[in-house]
């Protein structure tokens, strides 16, 4: 590793940022497609839409674009916020299912 | 059990020779005059996690009310990015053995160990030099001989010979620095002592020193923690005409077994709630024409059943728990990056460097 490359970098965008695509670095659809969820439950977004280029470079570019001017980076950033909140729903109803113990347990042959 | 019933929206269509409504469209502004913005509160309300099954090597769980990336998420961190620790590089004393070093050093790799990667920590650059808190070294020594008390007449080679096979079981931890007290309570070695790595003659002798590190799946396989991990949609039935009694065995042999129960006396068919989920949701009902606007196939898009076995250290139950800690690992380090991107944006002439695409 020669250098650090940046997380996210700015592609096309309008200076107000309402429009913008952002290049995530060592990400894949695991983030893309979920993060475009996310991003598109907005109402605030006019559209939203992932890419992975090409499967020898590492990134995939999300381009997301406002109404009224706003800022897309904003919506990024709420985004990646509330999907951290689900996945810690998750979490925490899967850790209480496992406590409650009412499930099946059986002898699996290896 | 009432039978389950599901708001039509939430149910992808499968007829005999297409699919109908496979994609989600719960998005603001797609049904006019409906809210559909993300709403924290709604989502855990309608969120159900249940663990199903539960054995040694596998757990079967549900997730219902999440949409399909995201429950593809979870898949994906599972197979490709929770961490395990694997043996990386091999340093080939002897092998005199007809495997030659590169076939047994790609064997030696795939051997599952039952280290807890949590214990370790990652190396950043494989070359660094190894240190007793990211490197377990193992060692092999083992030479075929000739069982000098081997019964006349044997043609048996686990008779005829003393280490006649070269077993994972033969993959022997050495200790360094602090790792005597770390794995005090479950000293490394691989899960399964029985894995043939190669077969050996007499005079055939390997001598091999190993080094397990820390890695990911997306960067070889061998790392991946699961043997499977996959979801299914539960599939639902509808039957919507009664079936003529003539015809209910031949109904219940179209789908898989115990998911159509026929009454005993009225012979009228109904679904059993409990192995529905159980069905291969084959078609085969609508090739019938008695059949025929009697019932109607569908999925629920939103209702997922995972499967997840276990082929590592971790117990089957920790493997969600994993991935979701690495997929809020990666959110927060993009949150991070994207703050710094707002910051640098606002600290400077209001204008963000672009790159050309």
């Amino acid at each position: 590793m020669a250098e650090t490359v940046e997380k996210i970098k700015l592609l096309k965008s309008s200076p107000d940022l309402s429009t913008a695509t952002f290049q995530i670095h060592d990400e894949s659809h695991t983030i893309g497609n979920s993060l475009r969820w996310m991003i598109m439950k907005n109402p605030e977004v006019e559209f939203c839409g992932y890419s992975a280029p090409h499967p020898s470079e590492n990134v995939i570019n999300i381009r997301i674009q406002m109404y009224d001017g706003k800022s897309s980076l904003d919506a990024l950033i709420v985004a990646l916020g509330e999907l951290d909140k689900v996945c810690e729903a998750v979490e925490d109803k899967y850790i209480a299912s496992l406590q409650e113990g009412k499930f099946e347990q059986w002898e699996e042959r290896t | 059990m009432p039978a389950q019933t599901f708001d039509p929206r939430r149910l992808v269509g499968i007829h005999a020779e297409r699919v109908t409504d496979v994609s989600s469209r719960d998005f603001p502004g797609h049904h006019p005059g409906e809210d559909h913005s993300w709403n924290l509160a709604k989502f855990k309300k309608n969120l159900i996690v249940k663990v199903q099954r539960l054995s040694r090597t596998s757990v079967d769980f549900d997730i219902v009310g999440v949409d399909a990336s995201i429950a593809n998420a979870f898949r994906r961190i599972m197979i490709a990015e929770v961490p395990t620790v694997c043996i990386e590089q091999v340093y080939v004393w002897d092998n005199t053995s007809v495997i030659v070093d590169e076939i047994l050093a790609h064997r030696i790799g795939l051997v599952p160990l039952n280290i807890d990667p949590s214990l370790f920590t990652m190396k950043s650059d494989i070359n660094d030099t190894a240190t007793d808190r990211d490197t377990a070294v193992f060692k092999i020594d083992v030479t075929c001989e000739r069982n000098p008390k081997a019964p006349k007449g044997s043609i048996k080679p686990e008779e005829l010979y003393i280490n006649h096979e070269l077993l994972s079981s033969h993959i022997i931890w050495e200790p360094v620095g602090e790792q005597v007290d770390i794995f005090a309570a479950r000293p490394p070695a691989p899960t399964n002592p029985n894995i043939v790595l190669a077969k050996l003659r007499p005079g055939q002798s390997v001598n091999m020193e190993l080094h397990a590190v820390k890695g990911v799946g997306k960067d070889h396989a061998k790392f991946s923690p699961v043997a499977t991990a996959s979801y299914r949609l539960l599939p639902y039935i509808k039957i919507t005409k009664p079936i003529p009694p003539q015809h209910t065995e031949k109904f219940q042999r179209c789908f898989s077994p115990g998911v159509i129960k026929i009454d005993p006396r009225t012979k009228e068919v109904s679904v059993d709630e409990e192995k529905v989920r159980n069905d291969s949701v084959s078609r085969e009902v609508l090739r019938h024409p008695e059949f025929a606007g009697s019932v109607e196939l569908s999925r629920v898009r939103d209702y997922f059943l995972f499967n997840v076995e276990s082929e590592s250290a971790y117990a089957p139950e920790r493997i969600l728990i994993e991935s979701v800690k690495v997929m809020r690992e990666k959110l927060n380090n993009i949150k991070a990056a994207a703050l710094a991107l707002r910051e640098k944006s606002i600290a400077g002439d209001g204008d963000v460097m672009m790159e050309e695409a």
